[in-house]
């Protein structure tokens, strides 16, 4: 049995088979809870009862939802660029997806445990931009154009930053593979000794998934609905999951760089009796009520102080960090040397 | 087997989204193209083991240059049936360009050898270590000064862009938000004492506020006398 999927090329082919899956599966169920966890704690906080008729809890909502728009017509406005218009959503929805092959779940347990790790995750979700400028771009819309033009600008931006906080934290590792990562906050997480970096790279997280308070390319209020206003059905349907796919990324990045991956907060005994892949999930369910949080309690940034954010608080503060780190591990001795240890 | 199978399909569609991008006739199209064509090049840097290169390839060109590029084709307005007129009457003159560039490209590379002062120069990676940190290594250590000197250009390139740019006309509105900050309660409210009654009117059997509060407000911060004059007049019905 080992000897065919370890040793054939069609074993080995159905095993990553078999291992998308074990990962593809489990996301796709926690986008669909994840939307009906939104509606259930911003109904909390704002003392509501939020989705509580399907099912117990209205556990079934995001079923019943996703029936809904299944089922809808799909409009294709006219002028717009057919071919262009369709592979949008597309994009977006399989790029959200493409990333978690890198995602390690456990002491290297993950799909692809590559060298470059956090490099792949830095490039697949800067192309997250194009799903939203090309639907912006082939609508044939003016305010779906605006959309997305201003999306691309913020993602642009805040990617930037985004970088410089990831190059200070691989200082500190002297590896960009993911479970290195992980395995270097053994002693202590890197959101204690780096917390402003941990803050600015939420934040940018936030901008980077396009959410309150920075939801500017969807910007009901002034773009009806940014640049996904003329999607409907399946196409909006992949749009919206593409987009809590990124959320649910973005807060496992955030648990990997900072909040120690699948490492428990103490090496302890009662701690080390759950398992790392559910430390993961406790993370990123924390990252993301947070994100949750946040959407309920901020109104939507103007535009330009969205751009001030980004270029001169955020990246003079992470370019000196960045410096300073590198200072600090120089003066201490405690760079970690390369030769050949990934 | 399968890394030749793979290699080709990258090279086949390398090759034909680079066609493609100075053949189809949507500008938007082409750069879709030519983002289609550097991540084919990051897929053969890829097989040939230099994963640090591939992903820097998406990084910078298809995560940052190309969004930009694409921003700038999807903002211009362009007139398709404009493009294609000149192309029969400059054609020539193109052909003409190229046949000469690649002539002279021809007896460039066929005579080309290594400067051999620059055998002492270069350096061998060390072996045994990751691209990356071959990489890091090579730049960092032993070309640090070159890198810095390319370092250098491009910030001269950015100053340029940016002065290129840059306006201070001085009119537009712009938030200062260190003022808005050191604004204090002062400068800002003004507290008035009504008195009680005083500016109430009676108005078919009803109380209602009087809109002229000539009497309490501040001098000059309703409007002119004239119009608080009127005002009054409207209110009482004189």
């Amino acid at each position: 049995m080992a000897q065919f999927f370890y040793h054939t090329l069609t074993g080995q082919i159905i095993l990553m088979l078999l291992e998308t899956l074990a990962v593809l599966v489990p996301l796709l169920i926690a986008v669909a809870y994840l939307t009906l966890m939104e509606r259930k704690v911003m109904a909390a906080m704002q003392r509501r009862r939020g989705p509580n008729v399907n099912g117990p809890f209205g556990m079934f909502q995001a079923f019943a939802d996703a029936i809904k728009m299944i089922t809808k017509e799909t409009v294709i406005p006219a002028g717009a660029n057919r071919a262009l218009f369709l592979f949008a959503p597309f994009l977006t929805f399989s790029l959200a997806m493409l990333a978690w092959a890198v995602i390690p779940t456990g002491n290297g347990l993950a799909v692809a445990d590559i060298n470059v790790g956090i490099l792949y995750l830095l490039a697949i979700s800067s192309l997250g931009v194009y799903g939203i400028l090309i639907a912006g771009w082939a609508s044939n819309s003016r305010y779906a154009f605006l959309g997305g033009l201003r999306s691309a600008a913020q993602m642009v931006s805040y990617e930037v930053s985004i970088g410089l906080v990831i190059v200070s934290v691989l200082l500190a590792v002297g590896s960009l593979n993911l479970n290195d990562i992980v395995l270097a906050q053994r002693h202590i997480w890197f959101c204690v000794p780096m917390f402003p970096m941990f803050i600015v790279f939420f934040i940018s997280a936030l901008a980077e998934t396009n959410r309150a308070p920075f939801d500017l390319p969807e910007g009901e209020s002034e773009l009806v609905a940014g640049f996904f206003v003329e999607y409907s059905s399946l196409a909006f349907g992949l749009f919206f999951l593409g987009e809590y796919a990124n959320m649910i990324l973005m807060s496992g990045m955030i648990s990997i760089l900072f909040l120690g991956g699948w490492l428990p907060p103490l090496g302890l005994a009662p701690f080390t009796w759950v398992p790392g892949p559910l430390w993961l999930i406790f993370k990123i369910l924390f990252c993301l009520f947070v994100f949750i949080w946040i959407r309920a309690t901020f109104p939507r940034f103007r535009y330009d102080q969205l751009m001030r954010l980004g270029w001169k608080v955020f990246l003079p503060l992470s370019l000196v960090w960045m410096i300073a780190t590198a200072g600090f591990l120089m003066a201490t001795g405690l760079l970690p040397q390369v030769g050949g240890v990934n | 087997m399968l890394a030749q199978v793979v290699f080709y399909v990258f090279a086949a569609v390398l090759l034909m989204s680079a066609g493609m991008v100075i053949s189809v006739r949507n500008p938007v199209h082409a750069v879709l193209f030519l983002i289609l064509a550097f991540f084919n090049a990051s897929g053969l840097f890829l097989i040939a083991g230099a994963e640090f290169l591939a992903m820097l390839l998406v990084i910078v060109y298809v995560g940052a240059v190309a969004v930009l590029f694409l921003f700038v084709v999807m903002m211009l307005d362009v007139d398709f049936t404009q493009l294609r007129e000149g192309l029969q009457r400059n054609a020539p003159i193109g052909a003409c360009v190229g046949a000469i560039l690649f002539a002279e490209l021809v007896m460039a590379v066929s005579n080309w050898t290594m400067a051999p002062a620059s055998a002492g120069v270069s350096v061998q990676a060390v072996p045994g270590l990751t691209n990356t940190a071959a990489l890091g290594t090579l730049i960092y250590t032993h070309y640090v000064l070159l890198f810095q000197a390319c370092g250098l250009v491009l910030l001269v390139a950015m100053i340029g862009a940016i002065v290129l740019t840059l306006r201070q006309t001085g009119s537009g509105r712009r938030q200062n938000i260190e003022k808005q900050h050191a604004r204090t309660r002062e400068e800002t409210l003004e507290l008035v004492q009504l008195p009680l009654g005083e500016n109430v009117l009676e108005q078919g059997g009803f109380l209602r506020p009087r809109t002229s509060y000539y009497e309490i407000a501040a001098p000059g911060s309703y409007g002119s006398a004239e119009q608080r004059k009127e005002a009054e007049k409207e209110e009482t019905g004189a």
